[in-house]
């Protein structure tokens, strides 16, 4: 009862098409890149100039984000199932909606410059996926075989972009209020305060961090409750502190403890960035070391 | 003892004030207790406090991981173990971090409940006197008399529409609306923390009155569901055995699908399995009632007063021995744990019913292959060449003591090997059907069929369902009280026109758009109407939430 055809051929296609857009980032990343540079000139000719590389490093990310699409789309039909049953599929589904949902916000509100970090994030998880985490394509193990594949992992990795954006804004905020951006006298650091004086007000990044954070903190409450009905389901009991039960128990609780930070005087500002970040210091870990690493139920790298 | 703590009990001294000392103490610990601060700490040290459940292998979850643990590293582990790292979660200090934290969350919530309920059958606070100083202000001068008289009793409709609770204040002249809207998100907050209670008393009670029990069951067997029937059972503080309900289960076939690459493509993939099914016939107890089910992975069979969930496979060959004399001392299937991903699989028999007992530690094949090293293996997880191969201990089986004993391992403390390893003779190898003599004229051994077995969990949590409902109820909870803004809003007539004010309690992404859009829709008369808006917002709405 072989019923569950995989296309090894077309595994292989979507496994270049990936790569075709992993090189497509790559020149919308040196484009942001160079923009920023361009734009911490101290000749008004450069920065006139800027503007441009801008457009056409978002042009890039738009082609990229197309071609990523695509590549995710044939890995799922290559294997009849939705892309995100293993690490490579997670991550390649992963960091295409971190791309989208940031294309997505971009026409909401102007956070072109962290263009940079966005794209060479999804550039480095990519690089990982496709040189680390890769797997042929793969039958489902039946633990998996249940419709809250598709909606547990898909919320959970809606969490996560929107965690990771919201970390982005985070690094950005604390640089930008570090002390010692602010008054040192190296060159370097001078032209990077210059950059930084592009980014929004302090403000604004800290409330766009929020903003994102509070979206990442309702979806992954949603993650932890689907996910133990899921587990009811497939493991007889709904909550067993396996290893990725627990981590994900320790992000939300991070998540919450971010959210009383930003109502607490004294806590809100550097501290709460913090607090963020380590969020999704914690995502990462769960997503890597934990699932490589740890012994657990939660056996689904397919490494 | 200092003389102040004394005069606390001397009747003869003033005893008011340190009685007020110590009742300031305490409820300067309530305070710090239930403050943010606090409960933002103890929220952190509960995700630090869970690390450690994921690094050390846990009681609850792999009984089996902490009993390696203590063979690999016996020094340490019963230091570990005294600090309760094997048990974190039901551990004191855990305990105490979540139920301090559920204690401040109490004394947090109960009194903004309180005040919410009176708040929400207050009307809105009185318009203050200098709205300038709200982080969102315009103000328009208005020329055309007659939208001047009617322009509070249409900001106040206005508002009302929105869903504000408007106050109006003051003549036409130079009075002013009070409105406020987003009560529901103190309401959402109050929900989400309350459900959390409602979480954790479900999580105990329920846990308390849950139970589950296992069984493996090899295809033909059955078993009746009371404590007799199980393996291993693990019941909750308040189980009770009558919460078994009599009811006979047995395995009538067991089905596994491996996947099978025929273009030789994708060759990892080759021997995943794709689906396994135990099919079942159930009789109640009660009424005789039969019936035949299907269960798969994530598909367990509903029974009176609990599930039936399929956790595990593997296979069980039928072995057949005979004495020296040819009569039949051994006879039955055996479920052989599976070692690895082809199902390489362990299994253990023991002959008691001869003089001289002896035991047999066998591994099975279901496809056997041979490695360069000349050691077994096997290649593929289903049945195309099934081999066992055996090694023999002869002596005390240690099974006469009383002491239950685990029928997946044989304790060779006390025994001679007399077969296979270092024991000189070489150990038994039997294809399906064979028959071969075992060493030392203890008789024969027959590989006479091949059976699968399934192993079943049968578990009840009542209070599974409460405990969704209060996560759902706590879901709903933090979303409204996330995403839902609150603020107030004011209108105030000036001399020569009215000027908007809004703030926010929390975040509010579109404050100052509320107050231009207001403004817009209470001067459509653009000619006559000039706006001033006010200096940059002040910092940090959210702290107003506190």
């Amino acid at each position: 009862m072989n019923s569950i055809t995989l296309n090894a051929d077309l595994a292989a296609v979507s496994r270049l098409v990936v790569e075709g857009a992993m090189l497509v980032y790559t020149f919308a990343f040196l484009s942001f890149a160079l923009h920023l540079s361009q734009l911490a000139s101290t000749k008004k000719s450069v920065r006139a100039g800027a503007s441009r590389l801008e457009r056409v490093g978002i042009a890039l990310l738009i082609l990229a984000a197309t071609i990523h699409g695509v590549g995710m789309t044939l890995r799922g039909i290559s294997a009849s199932r939705v892309p995100w049953a293993n690490m490579y599929e997670f991550s390649i589904t992963g960091s295409f909606i971190v791309v989208f949902i940031f294309l997505l916000a971009l026409a909401i509100k102007d956070i072109r410059l962290i263009a940079t970090f966005v794209t060479g994030f999804t550039l480095l998880v990519l690089g990982v996926a496709d040189t680390v985490f890769y797997v042929e394509v793969k039958s489902l193990m039946p633990a998996l075989q249940s419709y809250w594949l598709v909606i547990h992992v898909l919320v959970a990795v809606l969490a996560t972009a929107f965690f990771n954006i919201a970390a982005a804004l985070s690094i950005a905020y604390l640089f930008k209020t570090a002390n010692w951006v602010k008054v040192s006298k190296a060159k370097a650091v001078a032209t990077f305060r210059r950059v930084l004086a592009l980014f929004p007000k302090e403000e604004t990044l800290e409330r766009l961090a929020y903003r994102f954070n509070i979206i990442g903190f309702i979806l992954w409450t949603f993650t932890l409750i689907a996910g133990a009905i899921w587990a009811e389901r497939a493991w007889h009991r709904y909550w067993g502190w396996d290893t990725k039960e627990v981590w994900t128990f320790i992000i939300w609780t991070i998540y919450a403890g971010y959210l009383h930070a930003n109502a607490t005087r004294g806590w809100s500002g550097k501290r709460s960035a913090w607090l963020g970040i380590i969020g999704f210091l914690a995502i990462i870990f769960n997503f890597t070391i934990v699932n490589l690493y740890f012994k657990g139920l939660h056996v689904y790298s397919g490494l | 003892m200092s003389s102040s703590q004394q005069s606390r009990f001397d009747p003869s001294e003033e005893i008011i004030s340190p009685a007020i000392g110590l009742k300031g103490w305490m409820r300067w610990i309530w305070r710090q207790l239930t403050s943010m601060r606090t409960a933002l700490i103890l929220l952190l040290l509960l995700a630090a406090a869970a690390v450690p459940g994921s690094v050390f292998p846990q009681r609850s979850a792999d009984p089996n991981g902490v009993t390696a643990y203590f063979k690999n590293n016996p020094a340490l582990a019963p230091v570990l173990d005294a600090i309760q790292l094997f048990d974190v979660y039901t551990s004191v200090w855990f305990s105490a971090i979540y139920i301090l934290l559920f204690i401040s969350l109490i004394g947090c919530v109960v009194p903004r409940t309180g005040a919410h309920a009176r708040a929400l059958r207050l009307p809105p606070v009185e318009t203050p006197r200098n709205l300038k100083r709200m982080p969102a202000y315009l103000a328009v001068e208005l020329t055309a008399a007659k939208s001047k008289d009617e322009l509070l009793g249409k900001a106040q409709q206005l508002l009302k529409k929105q869903g504000y609770r408007t106050l109006l204040a003051g003549d036409a002249s130079t009075g002013s609306v009070s409105a406020e809207r987003g009560y529901l998100r103190e309401t959402g907050n109050l929900v989400f923390h309350l459900s959390l209670i409602g979480v954790l008393i479900a999580v105990g009670v329920g846990g308390g009155l849950s139970y589950s029990g296992q069984r493996v069951l090899v295809e033909g067997e059955s078993f009746v569901n009371n404590l007799a029937g199980y393996d291993s059972f693990s019941p909750g503080t308040f189980f009770k055995e009558e919460q078994l309900v009599p009811y006979a289960v047995r395995l009538d076939k067991f089905e596994v699908d491996f996947y099978r690459d025929e273009t030789l493509k994708n060759r990892s993939n080759s021997g995943t399995p794709t689906d396994f099914r135990a099919f079942v016939s159930t009789t109640l107890g009660s009424t005789g009632e039969q019936g035949e089910a299907k269960i798969r992975v994530n598909e367990p069979l509903e029974m009176p007063n609990g599930n039936i969930y399929l956790t595990g496979n593997g296979y069980a060959p039928s072995i057949t021995i005979r004495d020296a004399k040819g009569q039949v001392v051994y006879s039955g299937a055996t479920p052989y744990l599976p070692q690895d991903a082809n199902y390489t699989s362990l299994g253990v028999i023991k002959v008691t019913d001869v003089p001289k007992q002896f035991g047999i530690i066998a591994f099975f094949y279901p496809t056997v292959g041979e490695l360069e090293s000349g050691a077994l293996t096997s290649l593929y997880p289903d049945p195309a060449i099934p081999m066992i191969s055996m090694n023999v201990y002869e002596g005390d089986l240690g099974i006469n003591d009383g002491e239950p004993k685990n029928v997946f391992a044989l304790d060779v403390k006390n025994m001679t090997q007399v077969a296979g390893g270092k024991s000189g003779v070489k150990g038994l190898r039997l294809q399906l059907g064979e028959t071969v003599k075992l060493p030392k004229d203890l008789g024969t051994v027959t590989f006479d069929g091949l059976k699968r077995f399934a192993s079943l969990d049968v578990s009840h949590n009542p209070g599974g369902i409460w405990v969704l409902f209060f996560a759902l109820l706590s879901l709903a909870g933090v979303t409204t009280s996330l995403l839902v803004p609150r603020r107030r809003v004011w209108v105030r007539r000036t001399e020569n026109g009215f000027e908007v004010a809004a703030l926010a309690r929390g975040d509010d992404p579109i404050l100052e758009k509320v107050v231009a859009d207001l403004a817009s829709e209470l001067a459509p008369n653009k000619r006559g109407a000039k706006k001033v808006a006010k200096p940059a917002a002040s910092p940090k709405q959210k702290v107003a939430d506190e």
